[in-house]
């Protein structure tokens, strides 16, 4: 069992909810992130998504297309996210999931890339556009390596999907709250509840739920359906609006922790 | 044999689905909605009464008299989409897809396009058809290609800056993509090229086959056989897989793509694929892809902004690894002096796109004395006409 796996053990024993954020690696410069996953981890988020950048993100709306631009001029290649995963694992256990796209990792090549994110400390990957039609290829080395291959549900997905999305996936299923790209939204669709049942129906894995979450409130409202709760662009705007100022770090800190005090108000 | 994809779009190892889950729900609607349009009499009645009576199909296999003779080896013919409504191929496209988009109760079309000739005959058909257009397109394109703008507002359609990444197609795709995931309720997605997710690579290709077929009926009436070389321009590649499909069974006939060669071999000086690129994904397809050695997509560079694309489509890809086809470049500096040879013996001013077709025909004839060749000229050369002045200087003093 990975990190992944060990975290919802513990969230589900200890009856707490977890936080997982969302940062583009590499954003504003590689040698930054390790002490911003650091600064997000002290203020309580549970499990990071590092995200690797890519030239065309066909998923991502404007914040973290713009943090991926920022990313890749500043050098920052999929094996630089290696070796900033290495420098996190160095001085933290807090499980790390690669969410990209599946081009940078077809180029590095699947099993050379599972063998090497095993060997720096990465518990899983999540493929945006890895559809589990042509996943199979993808999810095998993953697992050969002992990583957790992650795998999106949306509110559109049919029955037939969800079923595979439930098999290919380990660690936990991401379910999308709203149809659209990532990015902030004042109030959430209504479309997480069905979602939620329909999944539970088909599986027992721990679900998480992202996009467009932005605020405690949020949190707090989906706290109480599902095991975890992503957070991405909000973390990155912040990211983009301070990079130069000397707060940055103690800002998201003290943002995740009030994200975190979210699942309290549901409790 | 056919090419035809298999259910899950994949030609060969070529196409598939690579799209984020929430697009998994809009492209099985559209597959859906597509196979049955493709087995109604009816639409395809419609289909047929709107490229007759709308488009000017069928249109005419010229034969190039004066400069098969200027060449002094194969006999050249050429296949007229220039003479299409707006101006090239795109609209047998954009009708086909329009159709299917009414049928779906959809309402509001999203497209996007790169030289905007696409983006032309998009508007076009909304306009024709009443539907809302919203055109996606790179700043960098819009301030290129001004005209083609102002002529998409003209028939009505929304047009919008796309100022991320290279500013020029593949960023105006992605964007048009991420418009159809935040409004699949009322939205279609028209894709110009035979690219991207299934189905649009075989419904691009089903709605473009007619060229070929006209082109091969034609020719046989005119010479009694079937040529020997059919050559076509390929970006994306709907022209060239239109032109090529109904030849595909027939092994004699050589079928030539010609990718856009550039100033250049380099990195971003080229858009040929075959030449500098591996397999990869991007939007929806795998295919060969330019991209560097991290997997990130290179910038590409040709005079004609239609070939100016990092990936060609992925029944291409299959048709090369097979040896059905054959792949080639022709430069910016060659299809310049194709299109100007084509003027001045047909009287014909192609596309930019279509004059690297006529280069590589224009390279073989001599050596090739007895063979007839068939050269697609997709569309017609007005759009490129400020790009023509700025090379062509010498034409412009007095």
């Amino acid at each position: 069992m990975t990190r992944i796996g060990h975290l919802f053990e513990r969230l589900r024993s200890e009856g707490r909810k977890g936080l997982i954020a969302y940062i583009t690696a590499g954003d504003p410069e590689p040698a930054r992130t390790p002490a911003l996953v650091e600064a997000l981890v002290r203020g309580g988020a549970d499990l990071i998504e590092l995200g690797v950048p890519f030239s065309d993100p066909i998923a991502d709306g404007p914040v973290i297309q713009r943090a991926g631009e920022r990313a890749l001029a500043a050098g920052t290649t999929l094996a630089v996210v290696l070796e900033i995963a290495a420098a996190i694992r160095r001085r933290s256990e807090v499980p790390l999931l690669l969410f990209t796209y599946l081009n940078p990792v077809l180029r590095y090549g699947l099993d050379r890339l599972a063998s090497d994110a095993a060997h720096c400390g990465i518990d899983g990957c999540l493929l945006t556009d890895a559809s589990v039609e042509e996943a199979r290829e993808y999810a095998a080395a993953m697992h050969r390596h002992g990583l957790d291959t992650v795998f999106l549900a949306a509110p559109t997905s049919t029955e037939r999907r969800l079923k595979l999305v439930a098999r290919y996936s380990t660690g936990f299923v991401y379910l999308v709250s709203r149809t659209g790209v990532t990015g902030e939204r004042d109030s959430l669709s209504g479309a997480v509840a069905p979602l939620v049942r329909s999944v539970r129906a088909i599986t027992d894995l721990p679900l998480a739920v992202g996009f467009g979450i932005s605020k405690p409130e949020h949190v707090a409202e989906l706290g109480r359906q599902v095991e975890a709760v992503v957070v991405g662009s909000a973390f990155v705007r912040l990211i983009e609006r301070n990079h130069d100022n000397p707060s940055l770090e103690i800002q998201l800190e003290s943002f995740a922790r009030e994200l975190k005090h979210g699942f309290g108000a549901a409790a | 044999m056919t090419p035809q994809p298999d259910p899950g779009g994949h030609f060969g190892p070529y196409g598939g689905r690579y799209v984020p889950e929430v697009l998994m729900a809009p492209v099985e609607e559209l597959e859906k909605a597509y196979l049955e349009a493709r087995e109604d009499p009816a639409f395809q009645a419609e289909l047929a009464g709107l490229l007759r009576n709308y488009a000017g199909r069928p249109t005419p296999l010229s034969p190039a008299r004066r400069l098969t003779e200027s060449l002094g080896g194969a006999r050249i013919y050429l296949k007229r989409e220039d003479l299409l409504h707006t101006g090239a191929h795109k609209i047998n496209n954009c009708l086909g897809q329009a159709l299917v988009a009414r049928r779906m109760g959809k309402r509001r079309i999203v497209a996007e396009t790169g030289a905007g000739q696409h983006g032309v005959a998009t508007a076009t058909v909304c306009a024709l058809l009443g539907f809302d257009c919203v055109v996606y397109m790179g700043t960098e394109d819009m301030r290129r290609q001004r005209l083609n703008v102002f002529r998409m507002r003209l028939l009505g359609a929304k047009v919008i800056g796309v100022a991320s990444g290279s500013r020029t197609l593949k960023d105006a795709i992605s964007e048009a993509m991420r418009d159809w995931v935040g409004n699949v309720g009322d939205t279609y997605y028209l894709l110009g090229s035979a690219l991207g997710s299934h189905p649009y690579p075989m419904m691009v290709r089903d709605f473009q086959k007619v060229i070929g077929e006209e082109a091969r009926r034609q020719i046989l009436e005119a010479e009694g056989r079937l040529p020997d070389a059919v050559f076509a321009c390929v970006g994306g590649g709907s022209n060239a897989i239109g032109v090529f499909h109904a030849f595909v069974p027939d092994a004699g006939v050589q079928l030539i793509g010609v990718e856009a060669g550039g100033r250049g071999d380099g990195p971003g000086d080229h858009a040929a694929r075959f030449r500098g690129g591996c397999p990869g994904v991007l939007q929806g397809a795998y295919s060969y892809l330019l991209q560097d050695e991290d997997g990130q997509v290179s910038l590409t560079h040709s005079v004609s902004a239609g070939l100016d694309y990092a990936m060609i489509g992925p029944e291409h890809a299959w048709l090369h690894d097979r040896n059905r086809a054959e792949y080639t470049a022709a430069s910016d500096a060659e299809a310049l002096e194709a299109a100007r040879l084509l003027s001045r013996t047909e009287g014909i001013i192609p596309a930019l796109e279509s004059a690297h077709a006529v280069a590589e025909a224009v390279k073989r004839a001599p050596a090739a004395r007895d063979a007839i060749f068939l050269v697609n000229v997709s569309g017609r050369g007005d759009k490129d006409i400020d790009i023509y002045r700025e090379n062509f200087t010498e034409l412009d003093e007095a």
